[in-house]
């Protein structure tokens, strides 16, 4: 998560000029706004998200000490509050991972069909289909399995960030990881074909 | 084809249980470790030997990695270059929430 020094002498400048708050909105909002949307799953408290962080950001501006960049230290402050949202949410988990876990007969031997990738990664990208396939499909995932996922492959942080994060320890953070990401391969099966044996 | 894939399967599970050989389950809880680069020596070997005899684990673990590569390239792409301009109603919402706050206090 480290950006480049000559970022440095931008932080101080909002350090120093804490009331410029609109213009670092125009420069890290949108981008925030992707961070709470991926996290929330949900437009309007993203939205609520973003505004909470950028208050709380400027209250506590001469706390900033330069030593990350300001869009890192902002990053945080939006993860943070997104959680906290989440927690403040308390929705009960309805959906289940069960139907999207692997599948093993009685010996224990997997039953996966033979997959081809005919696409290179870099043309899927260039699709809109599979941009929006993907977004939806690690939006409805069970939010405690969507939160780990996107902290870990998305927002970057590693295991022990995430577990302080979620206020738990690496070890659930890694199993939920692994079901996350077996329940989004599910998901984005249709995006492969089938070959033969 | 059904008939021949039982038999593979079946083929499979009796080599499964010969020593230093997991079972697709059993290989399932070193996955994760296996892409962090965590999994223990002993470990390692096992589980690349089960890769090597198993079609299902091959074919499993290659669309395993392939979501999460895409997926990351996915997020990494809206991001870059910041993905459009903040929405102008929401620059006014922030502001007009902390002259609020600032008032209050
Ligand atoms: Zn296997």
């Amino acid at each position: 998560m480290s950006e480049p020094t000559e970022q440095i002498a931008v932080n101080q400048d909002y350090a120093a000029d804490g009331n410029d708050l609109e213009r670092a909105i125009r420069e890290h909002g949108a981008a925030m706004l992707w961070v709470a949307r991926r996290l929330l799953g949900n437009e309007d408290e993203a939205r609520e998200c973003v505004q909470e962080a950028y208050l709380l950001a400027f209250a506590k501006i001469a706390s900033f000490e330069g030593r990350s960049s300001f869009r890192t230290w902002l990053h945080r402050i939006v993860v943070n509050t997104a959680l906290g949202l989440l927690r403040k949410r308390k929705r009960k988990e309805t959906e289940s991972l069960d139907d999207l876990l692997p599948v093993f007969d009685s010996d224990g031997c997997r039953v996966e069909p033979s997959w081809r990738f005919n696409e290179p990664l870099e043309r899927m990208l260039e699709r809109n289909d599979v941009q929006n396939i993907v977004c939806r499909s690690i939006a409805s995932l069970p939010e405690s399995y969507r939160i780990v996922l996107a902290l870990r492959d998305i927002e970057g942080y590693d295991t022990a960030e995430a577990a302080t994060l979620l206020e738990t320890n690496a070890g659930v953070i890694k199993t939920r990881l692994h079901r996350a990401r077996a329940a989004l391969k599910k998901k984005l099966e249709p995006l492969w074909s089938r070959g033969e044996l | 084809m059904k008939t021949g894939h039982t038999t593979m399967r079946k083929l499979r599970s009796a080599v499964m249980k010969l020593p230093l050989m997991l079972t697709c389950r059993e290989f399932e809880d070193f996955v994760l470790d296996y892409f962090e680069g965590t999994l223990p020596t002993k470990q390692h070997v096992i589980f690349d030997i089960h890769l090597m005899v198993c079609h299902d684990c091959r074919s499993y673990l290659a669309a395993y990695q392939r979501s999460v590569a895409l997926s990351k390239a996915v997020f990494e792409r809206l991001e870059d270059p910041v993905p459009g301009d903040v929405p102008e109603d929401l620059v006014e919402a922030i502001i007009a929430a902390k002259d609020e706050r600032y008032r209050r206090t």
